[in-house]
């Protein structure tokens, strides 16, 4: 586990809405507890920027994407699911 | 319109007739319209077609989200209804490609935040009106929780009615007719439509139904629809008054002259005519008589036959001198054929209707309508017959149907499917045996608005066309064929023996009267001589007479006698 690559997350998200709340909270959490100090996290808010929506073709939010490494990766809900999201973009949990 | 006329919520028209005149105007606007039905009942198209429609109709952009199939294949799909969508996608009309990808993880709760915010924009962008969220159950599935779904469908219709647009939700029915999911929208819209596909005795047959509108009046009952070559067609309500074609007192010609006269000038422009028969009674043939009529005026003609090949008819016409051909390879006459257990009678009302319009027909044949009852289709039949004939009306097109009759006899006049009483003239054909002959024998049944002849005539086809015999009746028995023949023949020899006579009888009276008048001559001359003789006579006596007296005299002087010359005469006579 040495020079493990920082991970890249973008996060879309509505406002202030529960879920999108919700997942920012998680992933947040989520990135603090498996990967410390690797990790980047952009979060766009579509109701200030709804033409990302289109153009990323985002429509159900939240919207979770693993922009790096690659394979990149989606997610949506709100990352209640910790597991899922883990094993989704790939990351082993620490213990 | 019949139902618009009333007060009721504001209207956006989507250009599919029927479904406007059943809501009396259109669906609410800037409320929300559920339309749910099966596979295959037509949602995505009913929806496409009314958004392209207040595009393209009435200048109202429109947004339509997808979210089950791709926008590419819905655009493609369109193309082959002919609905030109690049042209009106640049400033009316915006495709959102909302299928989720089948690779999507889930990881909690979502919504439709990110979809509605994207809409927000475009709508602003395109002054949209109008918006098609269509097959909204393929996302409502993946929040997989009752809760989120009322939630979501709660959202969304808060948000379309503070947006304002004409909004139309599709979703799937499951069998029973409530939406798979959410069957909460029936309860939340304004207007909930829904769709049905089913099979009848092999046929398919669509309907649509309009289960709700708040605050408006609608047809309640389940009206055909048809997935036509130019998109949905829905039948709509049936309007007697109002919407037709100013009437016509004006006449087209049957094709067969005496026919014409019988009916008082032809039939009427723009009526339904009727023509019954047992198979073989030139039911067709007169449908040909009439078209060829037509074209001969230079009117524009469709034969629509369901029974036979158009090459077929073309041929077999032509032996009784209707030339068809000439006519069709002007573009005057457009033939066609089809079978009629293909498709359902109202798929085949629609395709006719089609390529009238295509043929810019005046005068229409449909030969046999009674095909379209066929199997499957005796339910729907009615119905499309009676509009069949509407619609022909409406458009000022004469429109000819026979229809097979299985009964001989008069008292079986009665068409399998009823338009015998729409029809405004029916001509029956039938065949009448007697003297070993099979004859064909026609009648006017009714003529609505003509003093027709009441008389039954003989239908004669022959290498030099199509007339009327009168019939003879003999006994109370009507004479045809070779019984009239014999009749005819004999009523000629007759004719000329009566000639005969007469002239011999002429030819005896000149000579006795010659001879009479030669006799008269004689006497005559007899007489005159007879006159003369008198005259003589009397001319004779007179003279004797005087000289006796002078003579008398004579004697008296020379007597110097006074004697009464009297008695002296009468001494000596």
């Amino acid at each position: 586990m040495k020079a493990a690559p920082v991970v890249r997350f973008r996060l879309y998200v509505t406002g202030g809405g529960p879920n999108s709340v919700l997942a920012v909270a998680n992933l947040k959490a989520l990135c603090n507890t498996h990967l410390p100090k690797r990790h980047e996290i952009e979060i766009i808010d579509l109701l200030l920027h709804p033409n990302r929506a289109l153009e990323d073709q985002v429509l159900l939010t939240p919207t979770l994407v693993k922009l790096s490494p690659r394979p990149s990766r989606r997610v949506i809900g709100n990352l209640s699911q910790e597991a899922t999201v883990l094993l989704a973009c790939g990351i082993t949990a620490t213990r | 319109m019949s139902l618009a006329v009333r007060r009721s919520v504001p209207k956006s028209l989507t250009g599919i007739d029927g479904l406007d005149s059943m809501t009396g105007g259109g669906l609410p606007t800037g409320r929300v319209t559920l339309v749910e039905g099966g596979p295959g009942a037509g949602k995505t198209l009913l929806a496409l077609q009314s958004l392209v429609n207040g595009a393209r109709q009435f200048n109202q952009p429109g947004i339509f989200v997808a979210f089950e199939e791709s926008a590419a294949r819905i655009k493609a799909n369109a193309a082959t209804f002919g609905w030109d969508l690049d042209s009106l996608q640049r400033k009316k009309l915006f495709f959102l490609d909302a299928k989720p990808t089948p690779d999507l993880v889930q990881a909690g709760a979502f919504d439709l935040g990110g979809l509605l915010a994207a809409v927000d924009a475009k709508a602003r962008q395109l002054r949209a009106k109008r918006i098609v969220f269509d097959a909204l159950d393929v996302v409502l599935t993946l929040l997989n929780n009752p809760d989120a779904e009322r939630r979501e469908i709660y959202r969304l219709h808060e948000w379309l009615l503070a947006r304002g647009m004409t909004a139309i939700i599709t979703a799937k029915a499951v069998v029973g007719g409530a939406p798979a999911q959410g069957s909460q929208l029936q309860f939340m819209v304004d207007c909930a439509i829904a769709l049905s596909h089913h099979e009848v005795d092999g046929v398919s047959q669509r309907g649509l139904r309009i289960l709700k509108y708040r605050g408006s009046e609608f047809a309640e009952n389940r009206s055909p629809l048809v997935i036509a070559s130019h998109g949905v067609e829905v039948a709509g309500l049936r309007q007697l008054a109002g919407g037709y074609q100013p009437v016509v007192s004006e006449r087209v010609s049957t094709g067969v002259v005496r026919l014409d006269t019988m009916l008082g000038g032809g039939y009427y422009r723009g009526a339904s005519i009727l023509i019954t028969g047992a198979p073989g009674t030139a039911k067709t043939t007169l449908g040909g008589a009439f078209v060829e009529a037509a074209c001969r005026r230079g009117e524009r003609a469709l034969f629509v036959s369901f029974d036979s090949d158009t090459g077929e008819i073309v041929r077999n016409l032509k032996s009784v001198n209707i030339d068809l051909d000439r006519y069709r390879r002007r573009g005057l006459l457009r033939l066609t054929s089809a079978r009629a257990g293909a498709s359902s009678a109202e798929v085949h009302f629609s395709h006719i209707k089609q390529l009238a319009i295509e043929q810019r027909a005046r005068c229409l044949v449909i030969d046999p309508l009674s095909a379209v009852s066929k199997q499957g289709n005796q339910l729907t039949a009615n119905g499309v017959v009676e509009r069949l004939t509407d619609w022909a009306k409406a458009h000022g097109i004469t429109l000819l149907c026979s229809s097979l009759l299985d009964g001989l006899l008069p008292d079986a006049e009665r068409s399998p499917v009823q338009i015998s009483t729409i029809a405004d003239t029916w001509i029956h054909l039938n065949y009448l045996v007697n003297g070993g002959e099979r004859n064909r024998a026609l009648t006017i049944i009714k003529s609505r608005g003509t003093a027709h002849s009441n008389q039954v005539r003989e239908l004669v086809l022959s290498g030099t066309g199509l007339t009327l015999t009168d019939v003879y009746t003999e006994g109370g028995a009507v004479l045809m064929g070779a019984l009239r023949w014999e009749k005819e023949q004999e009523a000629v020899a007759q004719r000329q023996r009566q000639a005969i006579e007469s002239h011999r009888r002429l030819s005896e009276l000149d000579k006795r009267a010659a001879r009479l008048s030669a006799r008269k001559d004689v006497l005559e001359q007899a007489l005159e001589s007879t006159r003369g003789e008198r005259a003589a006579l009397r001319e004779a006596h007179v003279a004797l007479d005087t000289a006796r007296r002078s003579r008398d005299a004579s004697l008296r002087n020379l007597r110097r006698a006074d004697a009464s010359p009297a008695r002296g005469k009468k001494a000596r006579s």
